[in-house]
């Protein structure tokens, strides 16, 4: 038996399309658990990364967060959240977002930072406040690559929400944890399946997303 | 009226921008600051919106210390436009155009009405309107940056190299199309610029800097062609500023010789009767009055006039508007050595001889009657 046949045998079994453990079930609690962890990551990167770029310092804070951020397991993470904070919502949240932030926060600093001075600087002479100079001019022009950040942090979070099951959540996760401990590979790869098919979805959506926020009148290449 | 009051820059680590300069900018008129890179023209112009603060002295705007009022309110009372125009890119024409009457809480619909109305006025067709700022090229986009200073019709504009990024070609018909809109609407406009002949060209005043911050020279431009304060700005103006301060200068007292010019339908008679005395060539004219070519006085004989082998006559002058700076380089450049005047709809209205130009100019520098410049619509018929 090969992979595809694991999968059509998968979404074929109308058991599961039912029930607390059934797809649509699993997958609504899947994109709840990364829209909340999105939000708050976005929550964080954004207005740092939007100040940070626009005054142009604290760069290399920044990456090294950054980068430290990047270096802890996730998953060592859930573990560790998970002994001092007991189970629950909030030792799924911490990793996820702690994985999230980075992406947002470095691509929103680099995106405001490398908005066109002169643009900037006509909007002050002209009089504008500085709050309206990032978010009238500088973050228009950003919009693109902040795009590009949410969605890479997007991804990353749908793809890792499966840990959530490890520590006795839902999610898509609950597939695959539950699917390699009874030895059910059909269901395994069934998980598997849904959680890509999930990225690609929140791909899609990020690229309409852009599509509709950024003005025509803003171009790609710089 | 713009004073800067003995007005230093010194940045932290030392440098001086700016030293001790004083300028009585006066109002509804074009003041020029030009210099050589780091001469603190640019430093001196962001001084007066307060981009940058003055370390030593004040700018006082009516008589009113510039600090007095809050630097957001100054700003919108004076139009800025730099050297690459800074639109924003990812609004249309017109709504970059309608910034500052937004911002001064115009509604949408006025806004936009006024930044239509601007357009039509720095030369910019209507269909731009909903375009975006990448759609144009870098002429139009400067356009677009001028009407967007104006648009709140601030008494001050500042312009800081606005037309140092484009081509020579663009950059005189901004340049024109700016002295017209002066003439227009009478501002009080600052303007930086590295380019002496740009400082020319458009200032009524030009106050010429040298590096380190320091005024070397403040007068009208004919003063500062004819009487240069010192070597430095003698050398700054370059090497032809004799040739160049003939700009100055009307061509209308020039005399014309209407005697060489024949028609050329002109009979035997008109031929015989033109003389051969002054010119030793004949110009002939087509029926419409306009200047054909220049014919050698043996060759003209009535109703025979081979156009084909006439010499070309060139670029004609205006005669009475353009200078003579124009008048000289048209002998200059004619096969002759003698320079054809026409009138306002382009017929001939005479020929004029390199001596008779260069008597012109003698009797100009005598008499030092430069044409005042205290309007921008005359000067810009006189400088070609």
């Amino acid at each position: 038996m090969n992979v595809l046949n694991f999968v059509s045998a998968f979404f074929s079994d109308s058991a599961h399309w039912h029930g607390y453990d059934g797809i649509p079930t699993r997958l609504w609690e899947h994109v709840q658990y990364s829209l909340e962890a999105l939000a708050l990551a976005a929550a964080i990167g954004l207005p740092v990364g939007l100040v940070t770029g626009h005054y142009g310092r604290g760069g290399n804070v920044l990456s090294l967060v950054a980068t430290a951020a990047r270096a802890l397991p996730t998953f060592g993470l859930l573990v560790v959240a998970t002994i001092v904070l007991g189970f629950g919502m909030l030792p799924v949240m911490i990793p996820l977002v702690i994985l999230a932030v980075p992406p947002i926060l470095v691509t929103t600093y680099e995106a405001v930072r490398s908005v066109d001075p002169s643009p900037v600087d006509a909007a002050r002479g002209m009089g504008m406040r500085e709050t309206d100079v990032l978010l009238r001019v500088e973050l228009p022009v950003a919009l693109p690559l902040i795009f590009g950040g949410l969605r890479s942090a997007a991804i990353q979070i749908v793809s890792t929400a499966t840990i959530a099951a490890y520590v006795s959540l839902g999610g898509l996760g609950r597939y695959i944890v539950d699917g390699l401990y009874q030895h059910d590979y059909e269901k395994v790869v069934g998980g598997a399946a849904l959680v890509a098919g999930l990225a690609l979805v929140t791909l899609a959506l990020f690229w309409a997303a852009t599509k509709a926020a950024v003005s025509p009148g803003v171009r790609r290449s710089n | 009226m713009i004073r800067i009051d003995s007005v230093t820059k010194r940045y932290p680590d030392g440098t001086v921008a700016v030293d001790r300069l004083s300028l009585d900018i006066p109002d509804r008129s074009i003041t020029v600051l030009v210099g050589p890179s780091g001469c603190g023209k640019t430093t001196t112009l962001r001084m007066i919106n307060r981009m940058v603060e003055p370390s030593v002295g004040a700018i006082l705007i009516d008589g009113v210390d510039s600090r007095q009022q809050s630097v957001n309110t100054l700003r919108r009372g004076m139009g800025y436009v730099i050297q690459n125009a800074g639109l924003f890119q990812h609004r249309t024409i017109v709504d970059n155009i309608a910034t500052v009457p937004r911002m001064l809480g115009w509604s949408k619909d006025k806004a936009r009405a006024r930044a239509r109305e601007l357009m039509e006025r720095v030369g910019l067709d209507a269909s731009f309107a909903k375009r975006y700022p990448y759609q144009l090229s870098g002429g139009q986009q400067q356009r677009v940056g001028v009407a967007r200073a104006l648009a709140a019709d601030p008494p001050v504009l500042l312009m800081d190299e606005p037309f140092s990024a484009v081509d020579p070609v663009v950059r005189k018909g901004l340049q024109d199309e700016l002295l017209r809109i002066q003439a227009e609407l009478g501002k009080t406009i600052v303007f930086v610029t590295h380019d002496i002949d740009e400082a020319v060209k458009l200032g009524t005043m030009v106050a010429v800097l040298r590096t380190g911050g320091r005024l070397a020279q403040f007068a009208p431009p004919a003063e500062l062609l004819s009487d240069p304060a010192d070597a430095f700005v003698e050398d700054f103006l370059g090497a032809d500023r004799g040739i160049r301060r003939l700009s100055f200068f009307s061509s209308a007292g020039l005399d014309l010789l209407t005697a060489p010019v024949v028609a050329i339908d002109a009979t035997a008679e008109q031929i015989a009767a033109r003389g051969t005395t002054e010119a030793p060539y004949a110009l002939v004219t087509g029926l419409d009055g306009r200047p054909l070519g220049w014919s050698e006085p043996d060759r003209l004989t009535a109703g025979q006039i081979d156009v084909g082998r006439l010499l070309p006559c060139g670029r004609p002058f205006v005669a009475g508007q353009d200078s003579l700076r124009a008048a000289l380089d048209c002998a200059v450049l004619s096969p002759t050595g003698w320079a054809v005047a026409v009138d306002d709809e382009g017929r001939a209205a005479g020929v004029v001889s390199q001596a008779s130009i260069a008597e012109a100019i003698r009797g100009a520098h005598a008499e030092g009657r430069e044409e005042p410049r205290s309007t921008g619509a005359g000067v810009q018929k006189v400088i070609r």
